[in-house]
């Protein structure tokens, strides 16, 4: 017979007075201010917005605060936030060749005009833990050099020149792409449906699924292209103005994958793409991005379906960490019932088992 | 790319300049104006979405890629000017100063007082910091050497 019950009304009140508890830690020790978070854990900000989906540094910063540095916790509120709010329409697509750039690299070519610019970067570092940081030493103040004042032309347009690198897909062909917030997902999808799921997939996911297609799953021959992150321009088209409304500049970090491709029945050997653009600094996503795009291109550039990579169906479903972990972690809410049930089953199951066991060795005797 | 026609340029531009401007020096440069014009609200302060696009390869076909914080307003002065602001962010009080700026300067005299005194000011602020951060980048630029193989 199933009884109806509650509470916990006060055991969960106090647990989530002790959550704020602990999460502000030792009083001795200052509070963490938003500004802090935003400038010295930027990168943690980044990451927050690009799963949330959501580029608003300050909020990042106040989820990540709210989580006690749980990314995943920090996107889920990011993403239950931008619930709330109305949607003014969609922007014009961003110009990444106009980009601000504070950082561009290209594997392929040495001397590419504008050059190889190193950034803010990781890169060379020796990963030893600094113990002068922990002092809290002040860094030196930047080296300055007069820019380049050559465009900064893109690899994929120089290599494009030669006929060996495939086109990008015409806009002609799909001016407005799908918006999987406010459709659901079904497969097959296109490929801009692929990209705007990737682009607030789980970082470890994707590199995970990327690594995989470098180990031999699914082999795709990547170069990195081109990386650059830095700032764009966004503009909005709006009734009341008759020119696009200018809203500010964001950060992004934009990665071009160059692919050896031997050629199908459907496309001629050539250099093929695979493409990554993420919110914020975020060179590791953006690169398992463009390795994850590529791979699951293959139905459409003919190559034979052999690795989980090129499953998209496999990929996109599980990309996103708030669905994930939704559903895993819903399995430690109460399921009283469901396990009661399934309890008489076994018992049953068991009671059954046992009876034909005697039997059978009645009949053997 | 913007269809702008020639003669909405200096709004435009305006309104660029507005949009990424300091909320704090944009305050502290209109305080120092000393105007004060009476206003109504036509729509807003209000905080909304904007779907950010990007294109497939940087050049292609266009993709919706996340969305981003935008406030909006709409202001009518008491001789009938409207003015409008949108702006990335929250910050519903600067909005709110925008679309007033924006709205005063349908006055060509007036434009000309906010473009000398307010605009260009936040106009030199924002290019000096990306003349700085060009800098900065141009010094991790990678300067190859060739190696010149020796002859003994």
């Amino acid at each position: 017979m199933y009884v109806a019950v509650k509470g916990g009304e006060a055991a969960i009140d106090n647990a989530h007075r002790l959550l704020a508890d602990r999460r502000r830690g030792n009083r001795d020790v200052a509070d963490l201010g938003l500004d802090q978070i935003m400038e010295q854990l930027s990168l943690a900000v980044d990451r927050v917005m690009s799963e949330g989906a959501l580029y608003d540094r300050e909020l990042a910063a106040l989820a990540i605060k709210q989580a006690r540095g749980d990314l995943i916790e920090a996107i889920f509120l990011a993403r239950a936030y931008r619930t709330t709010l109305p949607r003014f329409g969609y922007t014009q697509p961003v110009d990444t060749g106009r980009m601000q750039v504070e950082r561009r690299i290209s594997a392929c070519f040495k001397d590419l005009p504008g050059g190889q610019l190193l950034g803010p970067t990781f890169d060379y570092t020796h990963r030893l833990l600094d113990p002068a940081l922990a002092g809290g030493a002040a860094p030196e103040t930047p080296e300055v050099r007069e820019p380049d004042a050559a465009p900064m032309m893109r690899v994929s347009d120089f290599l494009g020149q030669e006929g060996l690198l495939e086109p990008a897909p015409d806009p002609a062909d799909k001016p407005v792409p799908d918006d999987i917030a406010r459709n659901p997902m079904s497969y097959p999808m296109d490929r801009d449906a692929r990209l705007q799921a990737l682009a607030r997939g789980d970082e470890g996911f994707l590199l995970s699924m990327g690594y995989s297609t470098q180990r031999g799953y699914a082999r795709s021959h990547p170069f990195a292209g081109e990386i650059r992150i830095g700032e764009v321009e966004l503009e909005i088209a709006v009734p009341e103005l008759d020119f696009a409304a200018p809203l500010g500049r964001i950060q992004v970090t934009e990665c071009q994958m160059v692919n050896q491709f031997q050629g199908s029945a459907k496309a001629p050997p050539q250099f093929t793409c695979g493409y990554g653009l993420v919110f914020g600094q975020a060179e590791r996503k953006s690169m398992a991005m463009a390795l994850v795009d590529r791979a699951l291109r293959a139905t459409e550039l003919g190559e034979d379906l052999t690795a989980p990579a090129q499953d998209e169906e496999f990929v996109i479903a599980h990309s996103d960490n708030v669905q994930a972990t939704g559903f895993v972690e819903h399995l430690k809410l109460p399921h009283y019932v469901d396990f009661q049930s399934e309890l008489n089953l076994v018992r049953q199951m068991r009671a059954e088992v046992e009876a034909r066991g005697e039997t059978h060795q009645e009949a053997a005797e | 790319m913007s269809t702008t026609e020639p003669d909405h340029q200096p709004r435009r531009d305006r309104m660029a300049v507005l949009a990424r401007a300091e909320g704090r020096q944009l305050r502290e440069l209109w305080g120092g104006l000393g105007i004060d014009p009476a206003f109504e609200m036509v729509r807003g302060p209000e905080t909304g979405l904007a779907t950010v696009r990007g294109r497939i390869s940087g050049d292609g076909a266009p993709f919706n890629f996340g969305d981003v914080t935008v406030t909006r307003a709409s202001v009518r002065l008491q001789d009938g000017a409207v003015g409008h602001a949108y702006r990335l962010g929250r910050d519903q009080g600067v909005a709110r100063l925008c679309a007033v700026i924006d709205a005063l300067a349908d006055d060509t005299v007036m434009a000309a007082t906010i473009d000398s005194q307010l605009v260009e000011p936040l106009r030199e602020t924002l290019a000096a910091r990306d003349r700085q951060r060009q800098a900065e980048t141009a010094a991790t630029k990678v300067d190859f050497f060739t190696l010149v193989r020796g002859e003994d």
